[in-house]
């Protein structure tokens, strides 16, 4: 076997790309087994490469959420969207509507194209859901945020914050519902209620004034301040460029609009986005600590995810065009560098006891 | 270094200034000591040298601080951060980031630090504090002390050349404090920062300080060499006591210093008796507990704690952060998890009574006890205590007037001091009559006017016939009120009995008279009543 290599942590910013481009796969085609293949890739990197962190444990729901998908996409084929053609499976009465509802069917008879096509428009859904699930099990959220422009770095510190102080809620709810026990309360009226939510409340807001001081007292918000002729100019390049993409993208999809307000309005959109956030991040007085470095297995992740997108644009049936695709993309699983690990010591440390006690 | 200059600091809405002509030089390099009673202003007084006093917390301040040659009054406190290292009093509550070495970094991030000094000056914080092991770990999952280093190392990569601590080892097991306080002295020999911090618990730093500031409860601020303001200061540490009983001089404020002075009151002890504490009728042991299991997951909390409460009597509870002192309370009293053994009360085990019965034997005040306070006056605390209890109007009230004396009580609990806040908790607990009370580090925060109190207060329980059991980590509080003292490590009992054997024998937890006298004497009133009882 090779040298074990290093371990290491992608940029987060390599696996969204991949996901994404994986997802933009799966928005091209309806062949139930395609899809199913892309599911596959995605959960096959996602278990080989996901790290050990509570965040990285979510895929299971995500899963989850994409079954629930199916079954209420396929219930809603049944129940709304009864075709004529095919072969008849189960053949319901159609449930009579007024004039009115023209158009609208409710129930008929099952047909085999029916189920067909809602399976595979939920599954494609599913796909869709599961390709983001496995973005965020693989890369953490928090150094996500912190790979923002520094234009945004004020965001990304508030939802930071905010993502600090959720699981320290719950435990304080926790800890003051144990200390009402000890009241002897048992009731579960309003007042009961109170008893919990105010010193809970009044924790919370102990707390965030403490940490606001913190911050504060560690220059926190310090050189903010740009003269504000350039954060006029620069929110006004943001906003423009914002117009500029939505009306782009609109008209991407409307294909009756001009054509002049498509891919060149999009573009131009980005451009002056781009300039306003390059503008705006120069003001920005922070520094980052060990920014995610990105290097070549970053490009390597992100090329296999634009590689399969390519490849589904090229074809969107199952041909050797698309498999190559998938094989691409199920590339990083194999090749990438492995996540590091917080108990990878701790493991190597038992493996030598285990070992020794076997032979003890 | 802190110039403070004619400073009187009013917040909005009080009627009289919580400081009140204050003028303080502190020179570079020094270790300045805060104390005072609680509420006293020693918060407000750190508060000020970073400016978040008035600039964050609002109020009216006149005169001038001056902090290296910068007014705090033109800089907000962000743009002191690298002047003043300001260490709140909670650091959990102060961290921002997840992990130790983001947190470290923090800072210099806002500062703007070029990334490739932040790298070198976080590998030099880590060594520094002794936690580079620590580096990736989650910031929650570190105990009470490594916290409080993780707060410390999080300024000083700001390299900042002035350090301010509020309380920082008020929450710490005798260990843990004392290597918070190391560093800390570290500090100010190898890199000549200056540091102010604010401490009740005496004992432990005032060998370290080169000047101490007593804030009174007027506002009125005294700063002076630790040994001339302790001779006449009425709080001081035991070690001091001893020394003004003994008329020693000058005044000694390290153990070694009072042993070396000592000689000749030892040979007075040599043969005198120790003083008996008041021992009241022991009749029986009022909650006995067998083989105690607490389990978090697959992790044990507690493991096959034997314990037995005796009438009359005040166990202390001591050990280390997180030695599952807390846990085995929960699990006498019921309320907490029990995976095994066996807990009576007056032969009922109290985990399958139902809560008020439950509350009827066995009370509890736990570490947070403003927990269980919500409602807005401490009146209507003390109505909702007696329907609660189904006690005779007006129990609760009765039993706080004798714990804390008189309490306005349209009070909102919010307002009261820690030591009326604690009393007015226990007070709504003994409402429902229990004789056994179990107490979760009631101390935290606690001046020693307060201890004092409470101490009394808990020594008079047991004259009543309770069963008290106390955990805490300061040990000259339990050498005070303690008859018996167990030691808890990785949530088993490693040792119990007889106080006087317990917190005499170990180096860890020997009070400071003990280490200056020797084995049998724990505090100074034992040796003031000895001498006394001689003549």
């Amino acid at each position: 076997m090779a040298e074990p290599r290093a371990r290491r942590d992608l940029h987060p910013g390599a696996w969204w790309v991949w996901a994404l481009g994986l997802a933009v796969a799966a928005t091209r085609t309806y062949d139930v087994l395609l899809l199913g293949l892309v599911i596959g890739v995605a959960s096959l990197v996602v278990l080989a490469r996901r790290p050990v962190a509570p965040w990285a444990m979510s895929f299971r729901l995500y899963l989850g959420l994409g079954a629930l998908v199916i079954v209420i996409r396929v219930l809603f084929g049944v129940v709304f969207g009864a075709s004529s053609t095919g072969t008849v499976i189960l053949d319901l009465p159609e449930v009579p509507l007024p004039s009115w509802a023209d158009g609208v069917r409710v129930l008929g008879p099952i047909t085999s194209d029916t189920l067909q096509r809602s399976f595979a428009a939920g599954l494609q859904l599913a796909a869709l859901i599961i390709c983001v699930g496995a973005a965020n099990s693989l890369a953490n959220p928090r150094r996500l945020l912190k790979s923002l422009p520094a234009a945004l770095y004020e965001v990304g510190a508030a939802v930071v914050v905010a993502m600090t102080l959720f699981p320290q809620l719950a435990e304080s709810v926790g800890r003051v519902r144990r200390a009402r026990r000890l009241r002897g309360d048992a009731s579960r009226n309003v007042r009961a209620l109170r008893s919990i939510v105010i010193p809970v409340m009044e924790d919370a807001l102990d707390r965030s004034m403490q940490l606001a001081a913190s911050m504060d007292a560690r220059g926190y918000g310090r050189k903010g301040a740009a003269d504000p002729r350039t954060s006029r100019l620069t929110g006004a390049l943001l906003v423009g460029g914002l117009l500029g993409v939505c009306v782009g993208a609109y008209a991407t999809a409307d294909l009756t609009a001009p054509r002049i307000l498509a891919a060149p309005m999009l573009a131009a959109g980005f451009a002056v986005a781009g300039i306003g956030f390059w503008l705006s991040g120069r003001k920005v007085g922070q520094t980052r600590y060990r920014p995610d470095p990105w290097r070549g297995w970053e490009w390597f992740t992100a090329l296999c995810g634009v590689a399969v997108a390519v490849t589904f644009f090229l074809d969107f049936a199952l041909s050797p065009v698309t498999l190559t695709g998938l094989v691409v993309a199920a590339l990083p699983a194999l090749l990438t560098p492995e996540p590091t690990s917080p108990y990878a010591a701790l493991r190597s440390a038992a493996a030598t006891r285990t070992a020794a006690g076997m032979a003890a | 270094m802190i110039t403070v200059d004619g400073v009187t600091m009013t917040y909005d809405g009080a009627a009289r200034p919580v400081l009140r002509d204050v003028d303080l030089h502190v020179d570079e390099g020094e270790l300045v000591v805060v104390t005072g009673p609680t509420g006293a202003g020693k918060s407000s007084l750190l508060g000020l040298l970073n400016g978040l006093v008035p600039h964050f917390t609002g109020g009216h301040l006149e005169g001038s601080v001056t902090v290296a040659g910068l007014r705090t009054e033109d800089h907000p406190p962000r743009e002191l951060a690298a002047t003043v290292g300001w260490v709140g009093q909670d650091p959990q509550a102060g961290f921002v980031t997840d992990t130790v070495e983001e947190e470290l970094a923090y800072g210099m991030e806002q500062l703007g630090v070029d990334p490739q000094a932040m790298r070198r000056r976080v590998e030099e914080t880590l060594d520094l504090l002794g936690i580079a092991d620590l580096r990736a770990r989650s910031l929650r999952s570190l105990s009470g002390g490594q916290q409080q280093r993780v707060a410390i190392g999080a300024v000083l990569t700001m390299h900042p050349p002035v350090l301010v601590l509020d309380e920082p080892t008020s929450a710490l097991d005798p260990t843990s404090a004392e290597d918070v306080l190391a560093t800390l002295a570290r500090l100010v020999h190898d890199l000549g920062t200056t540091v102010v911090l604010a401490e009740h618990r005496l004992e432990r730093v005032v060998p370290f300080a080169d000047v101490l500031v007593h804030v009174g409860t007027d506002g009125s601020v005294t700063a002076g060499a630790p040994a001339t303001l302790l001779a006449t200061s009425p709080i001081a540490p035991p070690i001091v006591e001893l020394g003004r009983l003994a008329g020693w001089e000058p005044l000694p404020l390290t153990v070694r210093e009072a042993r070396r002075a000592s000689q000749t009151l030892r040979k007075e002890l040599a043969g005198l008796p120790v003083p008996a504490r008041p021992q009241p009728g022991r009749d029986g042991v009022l909650l006995s507990a067998r083989g105690v299991e607490v389990r978090y997951g697959p992790l044990p909390a507690v493991r096959g704690v034997d314990i037995d409460l005796p009438a009359g009597t005040v166990t202390a509870l001591m050990g280390r952060n997180g030695s599952g002192k807390s846990t085995l309370l929960w699990a006498l009293q019921g309320s907490g998890p029990r995976h095994g053994g066996d807990v009576r009360v007056e032969g009922e085990d109290p985990a399958r009574l139902s809560r008020t019965q439950a509350r009827r034997r066995v009370g509890m005040v736990p570490q947070t006890a403003s927990d269980l306070l919500y409602l807005e006056s401490v009146a209507a605390e003390c109505a909702a205590a007696d329907a609660e209890a189904d006690a005779a109007e007006g129990t609760c009230t009765a039993l706080l007037t004798r714990l804390a004396g008189t309490v306005d009580p349209a009070t909102n609990p919010r307002d009261l001091s820690e030591g009326q806040k604690l009393a007015l908790v226990l007070a709504v607990q003994l409402t429902a009559a229990p004789r056994v009370m179990l107490l979760d580090e009631p101390t935290r925060g606690l001046d020693y006017t307060a201890k004092e109190a409470l101490a009394e207060i808990l020594r008079e329980l047991a004259a009543d016939g309770a069963a008290v059991l106390v955990a805490t980590h300061d040990v000259e509080f339990v050498a005070t009120v303690a008859d018996r003292a167990a030691v808890m490590a990785q949530g088993e009992v490693i040792t119990a009995g007889d106080v006087h054997e317990v917190l005499a024998t170990s180096p860890a937890f020997a009070p400071q008279v003990t280490k200056v006298l020797g084995d049998p004497w724990l505090t100074v009133r034992d040796v003031r009543v000895a001498l006394e009882e001689r003549q």
